[in-house]
């Protein structure tokens, strides 16, 4: 969620237990504010905390004109000093695909890859010593990656892709009307669409092109992987992942506001499938 | 139109002309063949040589030519009588000077026509430039005729001919930039550049003038055009234009060119949104209003005087808990809800107190559910008031099994061919624990929004717990939803929900050390089975301990809920020995129970965290002091990773226990359901009901040969008989 309205966004998801002590809620504000300014982001972003078992990360990103382009992400362990983390590269997903269990908090911890080195023992015996080791930083750009790939959403309209391709904020977003608001179509993964291109041309027909160019919430997979709730007697929107617990999405209706933050263990619920 | 037959000649010239005309324009005085040749051509070059002439005032028709042109190429009639009629019209060019100084005042409405020109103006400018060098009061003719002509602005068809044959004339850039501006208005560009700028006020009363002939005509048709509204939305572009330039004078925004079609959107939009049909008028009821007018209730008083009076008496000993203090440490630890939702959370509590005779109450936390939310409070009622609730609630459930007895018997005495009975037992059943005692210590009231009435969660039976253990669902936030999963839970999610608060309570109620003490009344831990005390209370002499030490160290908190053993229970109780009394049992049985039946024992309670199992390597509880920066006010936050979402904090004498979260416990490895038991045998095979295999062919000649000789011999026998009978 944007930095400049942090206390207010806080304050309406905290329905899920999401809450910053005021200390950190104000040195966020103070750092952020820097972070934009040291590296020249055009709007900075809460994206959430990673709690470890010894303590937490606290990542923000950085969005330059092109909102869905690619963004820097920096994380803290304390709200006041951020580092950049490495962008995400494929080759790094199977190196961290093994890995379980709680985030240490630490980002110099060394986990140890066991099934790749089986694997390695296995197969190539050269590339074992390569593998064997792997940081929880590089867990951490893995894993904030895949919960903004598969949980990072917005409401529909609020971006608009240009002819050009930059997206940009769609100046006239007024927000969804609460009729609207409660229906997962209403909601488009922020992220390249997937399921977009294999619609029919029927399907094709009703969308526009400038607005629907993301995939919407409707088709995911398992189908109930959202908890939608209408709070307050109708003045917020909250959707909660259940794939990735920990994810909250809040969205007013009928006006701009809208965000999402993750605060929680950095594990995806793969038990989801049992549990509805 | 009638002209293009008229032009087409004149392109033929058109390529020569930008050539010739510069030194055509110092030589002013030309031939009429040139200017004939200009008119035609476009204003362009009207507008020029013009200009030129216009020093020279002498030669009326020259001068009068340029401002003229535009009406010429509208009217229909050939160039030449145009040429005729200019010399009349020279009035208006008089007029234009005797004007100017009315200009000056007309000039603020014309602000904002004279930006547009602005644009426009500065490409054609080299032209009017050359012109310009010659003299500058050309300019000012040139802007009468773009003025009016930018009125025609929408006017189609005279000036994209006019365009066309001017283009030639002018830079071939400069067209094309005009033409995206605006088409229409092409061709007039080349005058107003230099002329748009000085005298914008010259254009209207051009356009007034006495004399407007063709060109007004224009202007009417293109105004005509504008004014046409649509036959779908019934607006007419010239206003829509007309609110768009209100709307951005009125609002200011940054960079108008960017966003104008966003306001023209906006604009249609709220067009729509004016129009509306009758039926609106029937009030809307949103969601909102209703949860209002529900918290409305909240902030009311509760009953009259008398019930006041009570609250003031019992204020000195009141259960009701103080929610927001709680609620400002856990903020303080980085968790907890908003603070309007714990207020409204602490009114539904005080809300609770005053209608249930409650000696304990506190807010125990929050459930997610899926579509909605449980706020669980843990209560206590005061001694003896319970129990009669409890009873009644038991009744019913006495009172349905025996209809089920009932129902039986009636079918069996109705089925006198009865299907063969299964010999399964199920296990015994454990009874549940008493009320407060073990997990059924507390009573858990539920609702889903704070103000909506408070629902009493049943009872929890040991079967519950152990069934929940074994499953992973989500809550749907409705209590009578059914659990569907296997293996079957016992009971629908109101039960679900009471296991898992039963199970969370166990493991994540904590203590700093010593806060509490065992009750020196308590009886002999042996007659307790060897569970250990399951009750407490308050030390009077707890000295607080520091918040450093709260945070090093696990062993300073402690487990003031009992442990679940596996049975379900928090005290062990053998379940066969009611079975015992009630049926014989066969002996196989027996062995197998006595084998089960083996105590269970867990952890005492008050035990510390310490002794907490890990779980594949991860520690059971994070804890770390709530801030480092102001580490005098610091307090100690434990955080459960077993049951994530539950929080505990404590400072001195104060400490909480809180839950907000799914309600699903922490498992490194992903769960998966218990497989399904091995098929049963549908009954007991032997020799009696299992078919033998056919003899083979050796054997049956064997079994012949066999009986072949038994006949053999028999017959030998006999006839030994015989003979013997013979004998005889």
């Amino acid at each position: 969620m944007d930095a400049e309205t942090l206390p207010y966004a806080l304050d309406l998801v905290a329905g899920s237990g999401v809450c910053l002590s005021p200390e950190k809620r104000t040195a966020l504000r103070t750092s952020l504010l820097l972070v934009r300014r040291d590296y020249r982001f055009e709007q900075v972003r809460l994206w959430g905390r990673i709690q470890g078992t010894r303590g937490a990360y606290y990542v923000a990103e950085g969005l330059g004109p092109d909102r869905a382009g690619p963004r820097s992400r920096l994380y803290s362990l304390n709200c006041v000093d951020w580092s950049l983390l490495p962008p995400p590269a494929e080759e790094m997903i199977p190196m961290t695909a093994g890995l379980k269990g709680r985030f240490q908090g630490d980002p110099s911890y060394e986990y140890e890859n066991y099934d790749k080195k089986e694997e390695d023992l296995e197969s190539h015996m050269s590339d074992g010593n390569d593998l064997a080791l792997v940081k929880e930083e590089l867990r951490l750009v893995i894993t904030v990656d895949q919960i903004d790939k598969a949980v990072g959403i917005v409401p529909r309209g609020a971006y608009i892709k240009t002819p050009l391709g930059p997206v940009h904020e769609n100046r006239s977003f007024e927000g969804l009307s609460l009729t609207e608001a409660k229906k997962l179509s209403s909601y488009f993964h922020f992220t390249e669409p997937v399921n977009l291109k294999n619609k029919t041309l029927l399907e094709k027909a009703d969308l526009d092109p400038s607005i629907d160019f993301l995939d919407s919430l409707e088709h995911d997979i398992p189908k109930g992987s959202w908890s939608i709730q209408v709070e307050r007697g109708g003045r917020i929107v909250v959707l909660r992942s259940l794939l990735w617990p920990g994810l909250t999405f809040y969205h007013v209706p009928n006006t701009k506001q809208h965000g999402y933050i993750y605060f929680g263990t950095g594990e995806k619920n793969i038990d989801l499938p049992f549990m509805l | 139109m009638a002209e293009p037959p008229g032009e087409q000649p004149e392109e033929g010239e058109k390529p020569q002309e930008p050539g010739p005309e510069p030194p055509r324009q110092p030589s002013v005085p030309s031939s009429k063949s040139l200017h004939g040749l200009a008119r035609q051509s476009g204003q362009g070059l009207q507008g020029q040589t013009g200009s030129s002439e216009k020093g020279l005032e002498p030669h009326p028709s020259q001068d009068e030519q340029p401002a003229q042109i535009p009406l010429h190429d509208q009217q229909p009639g050939p160039p030449q009588q145009v040429r005729g009629s200019i010399y009349q019209p020279q009035q208006p060019r008089l007029s234009v000077y005797e004007q100017q100084e009315p200009r000056g005042s007309i000039y603020q409405p014309q602000q904002a026509r004279g930006n547009l020109f602005q644009t426009r103006g500065s490409m054609p400018q080299p032209q009017d430039q050359r012109v310009g060098a010659y003299r500058p009061p050309t300019g000012v003719q040139d802007t009468a005729g773009g003025t009016s002509q930018d009125f025609v602005g929408g006017a189609s068809q005279p000036q994209d001919q006019r365009g066309s044959s001017h283009q030639p004339y002018q830079v071939p850039s400069v067209r094309s930039t005009q033409q995206q501006f605006d088409p229409g208005h092409g061709p007039y560009q080349t005058h107003e550049p230099g002329l748009g700028l000085y005298q914008l006020g010259a254009g209207i009363y051009e356009d007034q003038v006495p004399d407007p002939g063709p060109r007004a005509l224009a202007i009417k048709n293109a105004k005509a055009y504008l004014l046409k509204t649509s036959i779908k939305s019934g607006v007419s572009l010239y206003d829509h234009f007309a609110e768009m330039l209100a709307k951005i004078l009125e609002e200011r925004p940054e960079n108008p060119a960017d966003i104008i079609e966003n306001i023209s959107k906006d604009i249609k939009c709220a067009r729509f949104q004016k129009k509306l049909d009758t039926l609106r008028d029937e009030y809307e009821k949103l969601p909102t209003y209703e949860l209002a007018e529900m918290y409305k209730t909240l902030f009311q008083k509760v009953g009259g005087d008398g019930a006041e009076q009570e609250v003031e008496e019992e204020a000195l000993e009141t259960p009701l808990p103080n929610v927001m203090e709680t609620a400002y440490y856990f903020e303080q630890a980085g968790f907890g809800l908003s603070l309007e939702e714990y207020y409204h959370i602490f009114l539904a509590i005080k809300l609770l107190v005053t209608t249930h005779p409650l000696q304990n109450c506190r807010f125990w936390g929050k459930v997610l559910g899926i579509e909605a939310n449980y706020i669980v409070a843990e209560v206590e009622f005061r001694e003896g008031e319970e129990e009669e609730e409890a009873e009644e609630e038991e009744i019913p459930e006495e009172v349905l099994k025996e209809g089920s007895e009932r129902e039986e018997e009636d079918e069996d005495d109705e089925e006198k061919d009865e299907p063969p009975k299964p010999n399964y037992k199920p296990p015994p059943i454990v009874p549940k624990e008493d009320n407060r005692t073990g997990t059924n210590k507390f009573i858990y009231f539920v609702c889903n929004e704070p103000g909506k009435p408070w629902v009493k969660l049943p009872p929890v039976t040991p079967a519950q717990i152990v069934n929940a253990r074994k499953i992973k669902k989500f809550f749907t936030g409705k209590l009578d939803a059914p659990i569907v999963s296997y293996p079957p839970f016992p009971g629908n999610e109101a039960n679900y929900l009471r296991a898992q608060i039963a199970r969370i309570s166990a493991a994540t109620q904590i203590s700093p050390l010593g806060f509490y003490q065992f009750g020196e009344e308590e009886g002999d831990e042996e007659e307790e089975g060897g569970a250990g005390r399951d009750s407490y209370e308050e030390n009077p002499e707890f000295e607080p301990i520091s918040v450093t030490e709260l945070v090093d160290s696990l062993s300073n908190w402690v487990h003031h809920v009992q442990n679940i053993l596996t049975q379900g229970r928090c005290t062990w109780i053998n379940p066969l020995q009611k079975a015992e009394e009630e049926e014989e049992e066969d002996e196989e049985e027996e062995k197998e129970e006595q084998e089960e039946s083996q105590q269970e024992v867990g952890p005492p309670l008050l035990t510390p965290l310490s002794e907490d199992a890990e779980i594949q390597n991860i520690t059971p509880w994070s804890s770390e002091a709530s801030t480092s920066l102001v580490p005098q006010y610091a307090i100690a936050v434990l955080q459960s990773n077993l049951w994530p979402g539950a929080y505990s904090f404590a400072i001195g004498r104060r400490f909480d226990n809180i839950y907000i979260g799914w309600g699903h416990k922490y498992s490194p490895v992903n769960y998966t359901p218990p497989e399904l038991p091995p098929v049963q045998t549908e009954y007991p095979s032997g020799p009696e009901i299992s078919e033998t295999a056919d003899p083979t062919v050796e054997e049956e000649m064997a079994l012949k040969a066999a009986q072949e000789e038994a006949l053999a011999v028999e017959e030998m026998e006999e006839e030994e008989e015989e003979d013997e009978d013979e004998d005889d």
